[in-house]
């Protein structure tokens, strides 16, 4: 894994006070993202329009699609001609570039999704937070294969996830989506930029060896193949048909039972690597609050109220939401009385946390159709009910 | 100095990968000196090649290489046994 | 090409871009899309080409095979979105040559939106779009491009839809460069290819081509000599003529030639003389080596 710091044209370091959008775009550009193939969409507009205005004085292309098909179209275009790339849209874009992203993860392309999640379905609720895609995020494209999702709940951490998010593209050369919501794109927070050399970033793995001795999907001994871009006389050809290491199609079931396993192997069996929760108070808790996103935020408020009232309950905040932590909750559950498991949405991540508890415990689901955060009332409520 | 009467003509050789040749008539239709016409004998796949009819009347113009869909034709220049002759190829 | 030995094994000069391990292809007996490959390999050999700097991206369709075949870097990407990705990969990288060759379904049915705006930007692309008048990949449904009455899978008692006309179509968007030829016409597509690559802005070449096993055989027109006879009687050359009046109707007239030819700036050009004219010497110029402002 090759490092480099950032490019210091695209720091704007600093203390700022940004909106979650606007920390995505600066993270973009810290991060060393230099095409953004964007289209409109509320909440997330800002995010481009911020990428619009800075890039000319960076260095590097905006471009305004014709609708988030293209969007998605271009960024995959632009990352086999060699540039890091990112888009940002919201519920009714994302369930568009769905088939892109599959032509993404079957090219085995490292570009960076954020959805701004909105009230769904549909047109929905477009000026008012949710978090009703969580599921789509993981299976919204057709077919078998692993993606890698974050979860920022404030306009610091998507920032700081931005660019975490063009590292793990580009380690595991797979799409990773950043799935805020309308709440923490839309609220402004001190958001600290350190200076470009103390930013850490993962290089792209290029390939260095004998030109004719290239094979597009070949595995490194770290499971991932190397990259080339156009251009450089490599000559490759690659498909979203499910294919073999030299990227040339081949329909059968041998080669699809190769092709996926790997798509899929790539990222389970590096789950552990990529995985990441912060946990509080969870040794000797009864309950235990699982949320992610804004909603972890509401949650500290009841969690507060609960220690307040004398239960003992710890918290789990799920940076990662995909791959989903199942080990960890295999390990929870037998200890604990009950996992309350808010969201914003009618119960979707609560089904992996049941389905991982495996009735080892209590699984309680707090939903919220979406509009507004949870009241931690609520959430509260519901922490008092399990520990019964 | 090169005198008309003793330019010669480009001839051309063809050769022909009977194997990849699914039987179009492309070539055969469009040779402009009726150079080639289809076989009786079946290739790997069962189609009928085509095969040169008349050896002597190619002239190189390449077009049976260019229409072919299948990559199965194509034509290089006959050298000619004369001396001092330039012989121009046309790619 | 010379034979001088007889030992050495004589190779097809098509051999040299193509993916011989992957030949022979998976396209009919009689069709033109084949021919349309080597007159674009001729026209990459006539005018010397560095094949490094030059990609072709196809979407699905038997068109969308082409990219699989040829030894350049090319991308076989998802139904209709070849040109935007084509779009990002120019963009990303400008100094290759982008080729998007693909099918009439892929590029106008489904690729419709993308292909008007790319021509409306003026993008530097190479549009390469072989027009057989239906969706042969999967069965000979009818498209966008079909021409009334003509028998398609989805129209099994004929069409009743009105097809475009792409020259037109893609006039309007304000391409720059509109050609039309059939298959048949191998050196004037060679020719034209080879002028899109000399020249820069948005180039569209629609080459009609024949679909023997499901346009020709539906239709009952024959096979592929039949529909080389049809496009030698019927096609009429007409260099600039009006884009209004090429439609093309069952069995009817088929104009072709070179209808547009004009200069634009670039979409690349237009932003950066435009941002250096704007932002002066705070901009970042980009793909390009010299800073022209007003």
């Amino acid at each position: 894994m090759k490092k480099s710091k950032a490019d210091p044209k695209g720091v704007l370091t600093g203390a700022h006070f940004l909106d979650g959008d606007y920390s995505l775009a600066e993270g973009a550009l810290a991060a060393g993202c230099r095409f953004f193939g964007g289209y409109p969409i509320t909440p997330s507009t800002e995010t481009a329009e911020r990428f619009s205005e800075r890039i000319p004085r960076v260095g590097g292309v905006f471009i305004q699609m014709e609708d988030e098909l293209a969007s998605i179209a271009s960024l995959i275009g632009a990352v086999w001609g060699g540039k890091k790339v990112m888009t940002v849209t919201s519920g009714p874009g994302f369930s568009l570039m769905m088939e892109n992203l599959g032509l993404a993860c079957m090219m085995e392309t490292p570009l960076v999704i954020a959805n701004v999640q909105r009230g769904g379905p549909s047109t929905g609720l477009p000026t008012l937070t949710a978090q009703q895609d969580m599921m789509q995020a993981k299976y919204g494209s057709h077919g078998d294969y692993e993606i890698i999702a974050l979860s920022p709940d404030s306009p610091q951490e998507c920032f700081n996830l931005t660019i975490d998010a063009f590292n793990l593209s580009e380690i595991y050369r797979v799409p990773v989506l950043i799935m805020t919501d309308e709440c923490v794109g839309h609220m402004h927070e001190k958001v600290v930029i350190p200076p470009a050399d103390e930013i850490e970033l993962v290089e792209r793995k290029w390939y260095t060896g004998p030109k004719d001795e290239y094979l597009p999907y070949k595995n490194d001994t770290d499971g991932i193949p190397f990259f080339v871009k156009v251009g450089d006389g490599y000559r490759f050809h690659t498909t979203g048909l499910t294919h073999d290491e030299k990227g040339y199609p081949v329909i059968n079931a041998e080669c699809q039972q190769v092709c996926v396993q790997h798509l899929v192997d790539k990222i389970r069996k590096n789950a552990e690597k990529i995985i990441r929760i912060e946990e509080d108070e969870i040794d000797g808790a009864e309950v235990i609050v699982l949320s992610y996103g804004i909603t972890s935020r509401v949650a500290y408020r009841a969690v507060q109220q609960a220690k307040k009232a004398g239960i003992k309950v710890g918290r789990i905040r799920l940076v990662t939401v995909w791959p989903f932590p199942e080990k960890r909750i295999k390990e929870l559950a037998p200890k604990v009385k009950a996992i309350v498991v808010p969201e914003l949405n009618t119960g979707q991540i609560v089904l992996e946390v049941e389905r991982h508890a495996a009735e080892k415990c209590k699984v309680v689901c707090v939903p919220h159709c979406g509009g507004w955060v949870h009241d931690p009332n609520d959430i509260f409520n519901a922490i008092k009910e399990a520990v019964k | 100095m090169i005198y008309f009467g003793e330019l010669k003509p480009i001839k051309g050789e063809i050769h022909i990968t009977k194997d990849r040749c699914k039987g179009c008539g492309f070539c055969v239709e469009y040779c402009p000196r009726d150079v080639l016409e289809l076989s009786d004998e079946f290739n790997v796949k069962g189609y009928h090649p085509p095969f040169v009819k008349n050896e002597g009347d190619c002239c190189y113009c390449q077009l049976c290489e260019t229409i072919c869909p299948e990559f199965a034709i194509f034509v290089t220049i006959k050298k000619e046994e004369v001396e001092g002759e330039k012989v121009e190829s046309r790619s | 090409m010379t034979n001088e030995d007889q030992t050495t094994e004589l190779k097809n000069p098509m051999e040299g871009i193509l993916r011989m391990d992957r030949i022979p292809h998976i396209w009919c007996p009689g069709c033109g899309i084949g021919t349309v490959v080597t007159s674009f390999a001729e026209a990459l050999k006539k005018n010397n080409e560095d094949l490094d700097k030059v990609a072709v991206v196809s979407g699905i369709g038997c068109t969308g095979r082409v990219a699989g075949y040829v030894k350049l870097d090319s991308f076989h990407t998802t139904h209709g979105r070849a040109i935007p990705f084509a779009t990002g990969l120019k963009l990303a990288n400008p100094e290759m040559k982008v080729v998007v060759f693909s099918g009439d379904g892929d590029i106008a049915g489904i690729g419709g939106n993308h292909l008007i705006h790319a021509a409306r930007r003026n993008m530097d692309l190479i549009v390469i779009c072989v027009n057989n008048f239906n969706y042969a990949m999967t069965g000979g449904q009818v498209a966008a491009t079909t021409p009334e009455l003509a028998n398609a899978s989805t129209a099994p008692y004929g069409n009743y839809e009105y097809p475009f006309s792409l020259p037109y179509l893609v006039d309007a968007a304000g391409g720059t460069y509109v050609a039309r030829w059939t298959a048949l016409h191998l050196r004037r597509v060679t020719k034209s290819i080879q002028e899109a690559l000399n020249r820069r802005g948005f180039s569209f070449i629609e080459v009609i081509t024949p679909c023997v096993t499901l346009y020709a055989r539906r239709n009952r027109l024959g096979d592929g000599l039949n529909l080389l006879k049809y496009y030698y009687d019927n096609s009429e050359i007409q260099h600039g003529a009006d884009t209004r009046t090429l439609d093309v109707s069952y069995q009817g007239k088929l104009i072709v030639g070179k209808f547009v030819d004009k200069e634009k700036p670039t979409f690349l050009d237009a932003m950066n003389k435009h941002f250096s004219n704007v932002l002066g010497d705070d901009y970042q110029l980009y793909g390009r080596i010299n800073n022209d402002r007003d």
